[in-house]
């Protein structure tokens, strides 16, 4: 896609901003620690990544989802963790809020959060189920003016640090299933409310997930986003736009594997030759590039579909799986190339690796993005 | 308070090609961008701004239409106000033409306190376009702007990079300051400020726009001719020396001797 000057220089504030700010140095002090720098956190705030394309009067950038996609792909190339600190408020959070919330839940809790000052993850998944999110077993039961909620969340990506949670709970008759979910907007700080230890990860160290545990906690019916029991249907708009967001980084990352296959197989020889003129090398590199270029025009196509009102589902489910899927062939091929060397630590291809292990998975499966693309086709 | 910062695009790359016949720079095929020192001149500017919220801050480029980009740039950084001055016969000009048209275009802008400008762009290196428009403005000037201290009343307290120190100087305002890399970091844009950028107008003038006639802009008033322009031989890599102190000094000695230079 020939992409427009306003989009160059999009690209250009992003990846300036991940050159200059995500050195390798701070990369590998956040492999060690765990910990993301904060005042990284707060310049890209700043530059506008956390609310690219929510409307201005909500603190927001007022761009679009193209727009989105760049940034997250240019911060991803550099750190796949960083790129999920601008994804979270654009996308699973924020949508949420954006899509199903008052003005006044809009201005106080979306304006704080894409300006950088409050955390709000996604409380979508339990332990029984992830895949099949409408199978929920977190309650919320009414009393007077109050909902009782009681329920654990997991997989929930900031919750160790976040100040408020977006928290899909049950409100219906258990039979109702899916129907019967509706959002509520949890203050971390409220009796009951707790956050299970932090997850040790494959990858993407830098930004902790644990669990939420929830035992009566009273969440005022002020609180509830949007109409009571539609929670579900909020949930699948707002991972719409998540879905966006990871096939982005996706993008992003498999460039950087593709990147560091063509260097090393520049620098590299063996039995006398660079491994780029080994033509098995070659072809394997080709092979790599085209997929890259192939996803990247899908995930630019989902953007542009839903910039303009299109079936933007369709769209961004493709993007996620092809983009994830071969994010992960391409890493798988790029450490291949590597030898021995990409299998240590300190090689960048060994990070890339482990961190993109994820995409095929987190909001929503490859096959969960199947079963979305194939019921679109059929109708279903 | 009123700020006019000159901005310039440049060539992103250390490589540029020369035209062999005219000596010029060829600039198709390379990537371009602000040139850097500009962008530290942007930003003393913008400081002012944060601190006078009343400032305006307009940038001017003479250039083809494409400079319009780095124009959007310094828009989304934090610029108000963008000025091109463009036409075919700008083209082929050397530092005292631009500087003539520079200069009409900065008096049609209109009134301002300061004049910003990089110390130097990266493609030319030549350092006088900042001090020539200070002279067809008849304006004081400090180059080498290292630190801006304090703005008075009339004047403005400076700290000017020397090679091995700095000087303080008392510039009576309206003046020129050209700015070096140590003076700031310059902003990132925002996205906000991209958006915004690309709903603005940036205005385009040409040499009738400013009254300015043909023969005193572009190739027809530059002086300078590029006799001819080539790579420098790369130096060779030197011969370090070993030993002690004595024995260092006997080899040296040794081989200057047989080089004929001692």
């Amino acid at each position: 896609m020939q992409l427009s000057e306003k989009y160059q220089l999009i690209r250009k504030l992003a990846r300036d901003f991940a050159e200059k700010e995500l050195t390798p140095e701070i990369l590998d002090e956040v492999e060690d620690t765990g910990i993301f720098p904060v005042d990284i956190q707060k310049k890209m705030a700043e530059a506008g990544f956390y609310g690219i394309k929510v409307p201005v009067e909500y603190g927001g950038q007022g761009s679009d989802h193209l727009a989105y996609a760049i940034t997250v792909e240019e911060i991803a190339k550099v750190s796949a963790v960083g790129s999920l600190y601008v994804n979270s408020p654009n996308s699973l959070g924020g949508m949420t809020i954006l899509i199903a919330g008052t003005e006044k839940q809009k201005q106080k809790y979306l304006r704080p959060m894409v300006e950088g000052d409050l955390v709000i993850p996604f409380g979508l998944t339990e332990p029984g189920g992830g895949s099949d999110a409408g199978d929920m077993k977190t309650t919320a039961v009414p009393d007077g003016d109050y909902y009782i909620l009681n329920g654990r969340k997991t997989f929930i990506t900031m919750a160790p640090f976040a100040d408020y949670s977006v928290i899909y709970a049950n409100t219906g008759p258990r039979e109702s299933g899916k129907t019967g979910i509706t959002t509520f907007i949890v203050d971390m700080k409220l009796p009951g409310v707790s956050v299970g230890k932090e997850e040790e990860k494959l990858g993407l160290v830098g930004c902790a997930t644990s669990d939420i545990i929830l035992e009566d906690v009273r969440v005022h019916k002020d609180d509830i986003i949007g109409e009571i029991g539609e929670g579900f249907k909020d949930a699948m708009r707002s991972l719409d736009v998540g879905r966006l967001g990871v096939a982005a980084q996706s993008v992003g990352v498999a460039q950087a594997c593709l990147d560091e296959a063509v260097k090393y197989s520049k620098e590299r020889k063996q039995f006398g030759k660079y491994l780029w003129e080994h033509q098995g090398i070659g072809f394997m590199i080709a092979d790599m590039a085209t997929k890259v270029k192939a996803a990247r025009e899908l995930v630019y196509d989902a953007a542009v579909v839903k910039d303009t009102g299109g079936n933007s589902t369709l769209a961004s489910a493709m993007a996620k799986y092809y983009a994830s899927e071969i994010c992960n062939e391409v890493a798988a091929k790029s450490l291949q190339i590597h030898g021995g060397y990409g299998f240590v630590r300190g090689f960048k291809i060994e990070r890339l690796y482990r961190d993109c292990r994820v995409f095929t998975i987190y909001e929503g499966t490859s096959q969960v993005q199947q079963i979305v693309i194939s019921n679109q086709l059929f109708g279903k | 308070m009123k700020i006019i910062v000159c901005v310039k695009q440049v060539p992103d790359t250390t490589e540029i090609k020369v035209d062999p016949v005219k000596g010029t720079l060829m600039r198709d095929g390379v990537p371009s961008i602000l040139n850097p020192d500009d962008a530290n001149a942007l930003e003393a500017a913008l400081k002012i701004k944060d601190e006078y919220p009343n400032t305006e801050v307009d940038v001017v480029s003479m250039g083809p239409q494409q400079a319009s980009y780095v124009l959007r740039e310094c828009l989304a950084m934090g610029a108000d106000r963008a000025f091109l001055l463009s036409s075919m016969a700008f083209g082929g000009a050397d530092t005292c033409s631009t500087s003539t048209t520079l200069a009409y275009g900065v008096n049609k802008i209109g009134e301002y306190d300061f004049i910003f400008a990089g110390r130097q762009a990266i493609d030319g290196d030549t350092a006088q376009v900042g001090p020539q428009l200070a002279q067809r403005l008849g304006l004081p000037i400090a180059t080498y702007v290292q630190s801006i201290r304090e703005i008075r009343e009339n004047s403005v307290i400076v700290e000017r990079q020397l090679e091995d120190g700095y000087e303080v100087l008392e510039v009576n305002r309206p003046c020129l300051l050209t700015a070096v890399k140590e003076m700031n970091e310059p902003r990132y844009m925002t996205i906000i400020g991209i958006e915004q950028a690309y709903k603005q107008e940036i205005t385009v003038w040409d040499e009738n726009d400013l009254d300015l006639d043909q023969n005193d802009c572009g190739l027809k008033a530059s002086p300078t001719k590029v006799f001819r322009s080539f790579t420098p031989p790369p130096k060779g890599k030197g011969e370090m020396l070993s030993g002690t102190v004595t024995e260092m000094a006997h080899s040296l000695v040794a081989k200057l001797t047989e080089k004929h230079i001692l």
